[in-house]
């Protein structure tokens, strides 16, 4: 490879950060029932690099995931791409959402082929693109079946097919491989490694699997519980080109053991908020 | 001998549905024929079958069909004209919809018909009254079910149309309007029914133009196998026009 030098630390970091997060902050409501979601939270992300955002359930992790896509306008602080502050969703930017998002009144290959049609590519060369990568989720043979004939992670593939087909040079994907079993985690995970270091693109991860953040991520963003802050960003030093393999590594380990030492003091200060909500919710 | 994958079969349903209304046909004909239904109400199915040949030869059922079906496929269409844009605003602009929705479904309650004298007054005894006054009718169902459509697209799909970018005017076709498909549809369905019976049912009460003209007739002249064979063709009609409404709603939802 003739990156070796560069690839086997991630990103250049010498490079100007293509998507800056600063001080982005955002809460629901007003008043004493206000919810904080988001606090202060700054990062940045730079041209080619893999990122993820990890953090415990409820932690402010979509609210963020929906600043960055320009589809939440009423935040404090600043979220630049290429140094300018967005202004609704930036046409370099590509988002996977969590939750199931297929057309169910197009089946595979139109839902993949869609943002295709918005740009006005003849029909041929649109479905040619399609078709690759609907083969590169494990979809082959699928095309033409509707979205309520699969199951909900082959649903969830269609979506990142769908977002992956018009490659955007920014990728933001909010827990996109959440549905899916492990063995087709790891080796989706692997494809998505390959598209990304192919084309280059910026990927922002958000996630609350660990394995999957440091298997895939060159930095990881760890969240704190409620008020969703940054509680530590760690640089993930493993080799790339990187496969699934890494996760039987010894550096692997090493990772996941040091990261799960925050990320649990997190979630237990939630399961405890919400116990708690419970034990009150239930007297009163 | 019935294969046990009979009732699975595309045949089935039609000749239970055939076999179900022959055999009311049948009952009916024994309880009037000894005496059980009092013939001067109810007049005997043979009678009303047999009373087809003479309503067709005689009274022009044919043109009369001819004329409803027509004022029938007008109000049919201009309610999802009308009803369905009526509904995307109130979709769109939400003080609109926190004024008007609940007058709207109050339209759906009210019994327009009583208003017939006025409309006579505006538009004459014509079909035109017939269709303003079917389309008013029919229209509140559409512009309801439309509204309730649009509001519940699951955001997540809007999410998707605006990451992408798309205008307004592409939203609306490619991902609001098939989105809402289903629930507009159950809002025709309702809407088309108001408008078929609002159609025979003005025609009846001005005495003008179709089957509903027909029907006045052949009651004041007391024929009473007449009405009923014309109540049928009436039902002959909206049968068509529903079986229409379901062969265009499978050609724009494909399976889901
Ligand atoms: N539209 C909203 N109105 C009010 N509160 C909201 C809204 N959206 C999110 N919240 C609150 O903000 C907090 C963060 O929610 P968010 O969906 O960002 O969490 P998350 O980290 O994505 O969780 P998960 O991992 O379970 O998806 C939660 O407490 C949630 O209740
Ligand atoms: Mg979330």
């Amino acid at each position: 490879m003739t990156l070796a030098s560069t690839a086997t630390t991630g990103a250049p970091s010498g490079q100007r950060p293509q998507l800056v997060i600063d001080k982005v902050f955002k809460q629901f409501g007003v008043g004493p029932g206000a919810v904080t979601a988001v606090d202060h939270v700054s990062f940045d992300v730079k041209p080619g690099e893999f990122v993820s955002v990890i953090g415990p359930s409820g932690c402010g992790k979509s609210t963020l995931f929906n600043i960055i896509g320009g589809l939440l306008d009423e935040y404090e602080g600043d979220v630049l791409i290429e140094r300018e502050r967005i202004a609704g969703p930036h046409k370099a930017v590509g988002m996977v959402f969590q939750e199931e998002s297929t057309f169910p009144w197009r089946n595979v290959i139109d839902n993949v082929a869609f943002p295709l049609e918005l740009q006005g590519v003849n029909k041929s060369e649109r479905l040619d693109r399609a078709h690759h990568f609907i083969d590169l989720v494990g979809l082959k043979g699928f095309e033409r079946l509707m979205p309520s004939a699969l199951s909900g992670g082959m649903r969830q593939r269609v979506s990142i097919a769908r977002t992956l087909v018009s490659q955007p040079q920014i990728l933001l994907m909010d827990e996109p491989f959440a549905a899916l079993d492990e063995q087709t985690r790891l080796l989706l995970g692997d494809k998505i490694t390959q598209i990304q270091q192919d084309l280059n693109q910026t990927t922002l991860l958000i996630t609350h699997n660990l394995t999957e953040a440091v298997q895939l991520s060159d930095r990881i963003v760890v969240m704190t519980y409620r008020p969703g802050k940054v509680k530590r960003i760690v640089d993930i030093d493993l080799p790339r080109p990187r496969s699934s393999d890494v996760v039987s590594s010894d550096a692997f380990g090493h990772y996941v053991a040091e990261i799960w030492a925050d990320l649990r003091e997190e979630a237990s200060r939630g399961m405890a908020d919400s116990e708690s909500a419970r034990r009150g919710g239930s007297r009163g | 001998m019935a294969s046990p994958s009979f009732s699975q079969s595309r045949a089935f349903p039609i000749l239970l549905g055939a076999s179900t209304f022959i055999g009311a046909f049948v009952a009916l004909e024994v309880l009037l024929r000894y005496g059980v239904v009092n013939k001067y109400v109810v007049p005997l199915p043979s009678q009303v079958l047999m009373s087809l040949e003479r309503i067709v030869v005689e009274e022009n059922i044919v043109g009369r069909m001819r004329d409803t079906a027509w004022e029938m496929f007008v109000s049919c269409i201009a309610v999802i004209v009308l009803g369905v844009p009526m509904g995307a605003l109130l979709y769109r602009w939400q003080p609109l919809r926190r004024a008007l929705l609940d007058w709207v479904a109050a339209l759906a309650a009210a019994p327009l018909v009583l208003a017939f004298p006025l409309f006579l007054v505006i538009f004459g005894r014509s079909a035109t009254t017939v269709i303003v006054m079917s389309v008013i009718t029919g229209l509140a169902p559409i512009v309801i079910k439309t509204t309730e459509g649009l509001l519940g697209v699951r955001s997540v799909l809007i999410n998707v149309g605006r990451s992408l970018k798309m205008t307004d005017a592409q939203m609306l076709r490619m991902i609001l309007l098939p989105a809402a498909l289903p629930v507009i549809f159950s809002g025709i369905r309702l809407s088309w029914t108001f408008v078929l019976i609002s159609v025979v049912g003005i025609e009846f009460l001005i005495n003008l133009g179709g089957l509903g003209q027909l029907i006045n007739d052949l009651a004041e002249r007391y024929d009473l196998p007449g009405t009923y064979g014309a109540i049928g063709f009436v039902i002959l009609v909206s049968v068509i026009f529903f079986m229409l409404l379901e062969r265009v709603e499978s050609w724009l939802r494909p399976a889901r």
